[in-house]
């Protein structure tokens, strides 16, 4: 129990829960909107930590997780008329299921023939989806307005996902931080390090990697529903765009994989980065700054990699003693 | 549907098939080589689009002398981004090459958004239609197919025939007995991420004759290279080109079985299917 | 007497290369058993067919009396089988504490975190690293490294332990000291397959000795009965090197 005393567990649930609640205190709906990409962006890199940081399988299909479980849970508002909360949890429950299923078989692979399995998966998933009737197909599924009255309307409905993700992401915290201090944590990270050791030495490994697996995906799977909700209708296109796994990739990177800050951090700074570039009125040459958004996003993520792969959060673990301390 | 339509489906499906093999070659080279997936394989696709569209219509030089130069300027880029991009990390853990080239994806279509917007092109340029008995084939589809395997042949000349690709390929197969054997292991490695680029410049340059396209374009084929790749075994870059008529063929008939949007849904289950079951390739012999 | 361990009649192959054939032996609770052969004699290849890496084509293998032919390596670890690497495995990332705790938790025993992390620290203590259970096990120099991969195997307290070759590499003042770790391992009872290549070490602390010579077992028997067996030292013959060392015991 005494690993709950830890100074960067709370450190890092603080900055959440700041980052969080700013919005709800001044009741001011253009941060609330800011704050709901940040969160959204730091539960997607938090979850991917799981398989990818703790577990050493970088999956490039993350998205997938999001997209159907997005899916799931506006068929179920939208056919059902199933309340927020349920289609949340079924949308969550989806894509586990779908991970459970995938890992078994994907999971085996080893490496870069993964990662190019996940996105695979991806598009697979994406086509499929673009052609399933009850979906919509390539249209999607697109809300009635009216869907919004039982939660007092649009405007309380956005406040309630805004809740919705909060209490994601507090959980995606509290739940990455159990997992990297558990006895399954260090299986996992046994088969980060050395899988073949890690069977020598008893951790029952595809059980081990699909659980990982599913607990990656089951918290996409929700924010997925939360966001679809939020916006109204939902799209192939949007469920599934590759984009966003790697995005969630490049937070991981930048702040620093297998830590429970770093995730966090990584997924705070692209955004705000991001948010900058995308609002900046400064001008290179005659074109507008925020035209060249990916291509300074693409720098930074070269830099990272180059020259500090342990990102923002392993370098100062490494480089500070102390730090180790402090930050997990 | 009568025989003829099927039958020009299926050749044309061969014809593009090739070109998508050349594509992919590109990148089951650089894999083979060195354990490299290139993400941004389809943005230097794109770059040849643009490459031959400017040349021919900004200076009016015919699109197949644009190519050859497409295809210099696509060798020189290469290089010049394995020695920025991956040389530092070509020893580090496999995601770091991976996105250390999505990131160079990124630029590349940052500045190309900025440069070209997003609207489509069309290259503008016609051979006319070849009939050939029941068959009427585009031409440049046709000239496009000829220049692929023209491609295909000096390459494998190259690789099989020269000291510089006997290094290639002793690289692809042991790049640690290769250093032992006194072979300058990075200027090759560097010459083989150029050679790679440079079809995928080419392979581009060759759709562009053809199809309409934007700088998002190349995306699209480079799935397609990952599916031909897996299909012909990754890392063999002439089994690419039989992959690429296996998705050539399956493009050109499966919609004359099935609604065209379900054939991406069967091209890339089969793709998760061959990676699973047998991840050298339908042609690979050893794992 | 009861038998922890019987290799009855197994044959490995890769492709066209025949890397065991008809290997069969039984070995009785709290023996050494030494296992010795020129390279590429098969005795990794053994090793990693005892505890479930590969599979024979042919023959069983049983453990406490139970068929564990088709098992994988992490079902052998939980019934009580441990081992080291020839080549070390450390987790590098990892602490060496936690390392040894793997070892702990997965293993025979499944202890929870807090018991692992109390056995991690009486295994360090007993291999002697106890001093940097909390650095990295990359930053550990080859023979801690070697300690590491002993005390990993230990702390899953096993019935019955795999060494492969923990003495190589290592000068002979740290020899002494791990020779000395496997008779005090053996004395609390656990059974000890060692792979060895310093015959000295082998024929003094091996109750019997098992010899593969491209993949046949060609002698089974005592140190004594080894040491002049003449399929034996016509083996070693073809590795002069080796024969000389063969004639030092006498």
């Amino acid at each position: 129990m005494k690993q709950w005393l830890h100074p960067g567990f709370w450190l890092t649930l603080l900055i959440v829960l700041a980052l969080g609640l700013a919005p709800v205190f001044t009741r001011n709906a253009g941060l609330r909107e800011t704050g709901f990409t940040i969160l959204l962006a730091i539960s997607m890199a938090v979850s991917l930590n799981i398989i990818m940081g703790y577990t050493g399988y970088v999956s490039f299909g993350h998205v997938v997780f999001y997209g159907l479980g997005g899916y799931t849970g506006m068929y179920l508002i939208d056919t059902w008329g199933a309340p927020l909360p349920l289609a949340v949890l079924g949308g969550g429950a989806t894509s586990a299921l779908l991970a459970f299923g995938l890992g078994k078989a994907i999971l085996r692979l080893r490496g870069a023939y993964f990662a190019l399995a996940t996105i695979g998966v991806n598009e697979a998933v994406r086509t499929f989806v673009a052609n399933f009737k009850p979906f919509g197909g390539p249209t999607g599924i697109e809300l009635q307005f009216s869907v919004y009255k039982q939660y007092g309307g649009a405007a309380d409905a956005l406040w309630l996902t805004y809740y919705g993700v909060i209490a994601i992401s507090v959980f995606a915290v509290i739940f990455s931080y159990y997992i990297k201090t558990s006895k399954f944590g260090l299986g996992l990270m046994s088969i980060r390090e050395d899988e073949d050791a890690a069977e020598v030495m008893g951790v029952i490994t595809p059980d081990a990697k699909t659980m990982a697996f599913v607990f990656s995906a089951f918290l996409p799977g929700m924010l997925g529903v939360l966001f679809f909700f939020k916006n109204g209708n939902v799209e192939p296109a949007d469920a599934f765009r590759l984009g966003f796994s790697i995005e969630s990739l490049v937070m991981i990177m930048l702040g620093g994989q297998g830590t429970l800050l770093g995730p966090v951090i990584g997924a705070l700074g692209y955004q705000r980065l991001r948010g900058l570039l995308l609002t900046s009125d400064a001008m290179i040459g005659s074109l507008p700054l925020k035209d060249f958004q990916l291509v300074i996003a693409g720098l930074l993520m070269l830099v990272i990699i180059l020259f500090i792969p342990a990102g923002l959060v392993g370098w100062l673990r490494q480089k500070f003693a102390f730090l180790r301390r402090i930050l997990v | 549907m009568n025989a003829g339509m099927i039958l020009t489906s299926l050749v044309d499906g061969l014809l593009i098939g090739v070109v998508y093999g050349i594509a992919a070659m590109g990148l089951n080279l650089i894999w083979g080589v060195m354990r490299v997936i290139n993400l941004a394989h389809g943005a230097l696709i794109s770059l040849g689009m643009f490459g031959v569209y400017l040349l021919f219509s900004g200076l009016g030089l015919n699109p197949y002398l644009s190519l050859v130069l497409v295809a210099l300027l696509g060798l020189l880029m290469g290089v010049l981004i394995y020695v920025i991009a991956i040389q530092r990390v070509i020893n580090a853990p496999y995601l770091s090459t991976l996105l250390a080239t999505f990131a160079i994806n990124m630029i590349i279509i940052g500045l190309g958004t900025a440069a070209f917007t997003t609207t489509p092109r069309d290259i503008g340029f016609s051979l006319g239609n070849v009939e050939l008995g029941p068959l009427t084939l585009q031409g440049t589809r046709l000239v496009a197919a000829l220049v692929t395997l023209t491609v295909t042949a000096i390459l494998y000349t190259f690789l099989y025939r020269t000291r510089t690709g006997k290094y290639i390929r002793a690289v692809s197969n042991n790049r640690a007995a290769a250093e032992l054997m006194g072979i300058p292991s990075a200027r090759i490695l560097a010459l083989s991420f150029g050679i790679g680029t440079m079809l995928a410049a080419i392979a581009g340059g060759l759709i562009a004759t053809f199809f309409s396209f934007t700088i998002l374009s190349g995306d699209l084929y480079q799935q397609k290279s990952f599916i031909i790749g897996v299909l012909g075994g990754l890392g063999n870059p002439l089994g690419a080109l039989v992959g690429g008529l296996i998705l050539g063929v399956l493009e050109g008939v499966l919609p004359l079985t099935m609604p065209n949007t379900w054939v991406p849904v069967i091209e890339f289950v089969l793709f998760i299917v061959i990676l699973l079951v047998k991840p050298s390739g339908l042609l690979g012999g050893k794992k | 007497m009861s038998m922890l361990l019987q290799v009855q009649g197994v044959t490995k192959r890769f492709g066209g290369l025949q890397a065991l054939t008809q290997v069969t032996f039984d070995l009785p609770k709290g023996q050494i058993f030494g296992l010795i052969g020129p390279n590429g004699a098969g005795k990794t290849t053994l090793f990693n067919t005892i505890n479930g890496v590969y599979h024979p084509e042919e023959g069983r293998i049983l453990f406490q009396g139970k068929d564990v032919t088709q098992m994988h390596p992490y079902h052998l670890a939980k019934m009580g089988m441990a081992r080291t690497h020839q080549i070390v495995r450390p987790l590098n990332e990892l602490t060496v504490r936690e390392n040894v705790m793997v070892g702990a938790c997965f293993g025979h025993e499944n202890q929870s975190l807090g018991k692992a992390a109390k056995i991690a620290d009486e295994t360090l203590d007993f291999v002697k690293i106890s001093g940097r259970s909390d650095q990295l096990a990359g930053s550990l120099n080859v023979a801690q490294k070697k300690r590491l991969e002993m005390a990993r195997a230990l702390a899953a307290h096993p019935r019955l332990l795999l060494l492969d070759e923990v003495l190589a590499g290592l000068n002979p003042s740290e020899i002494d000291g791990m020779i000395q770790m496997v008779l005090d391992i053996r004395a609390q009872g656990i059974t000890i397959i060692m792979i060895e290549h310093l015959m000295k070490a082998v024929m003094n602390v091996s109750d019997r000795i098992l010899v593969l010579d491209y993949g046949e077992q060609i002698a089974e028997g005592s140190p004594s009965e080894i040491a002049n067996h003449p399929k034996v030292i016509e083996a070693y013959l073809g590795d002069p090197k080796l024969a000389e060392k063969l004639m030092e015991e006498d």
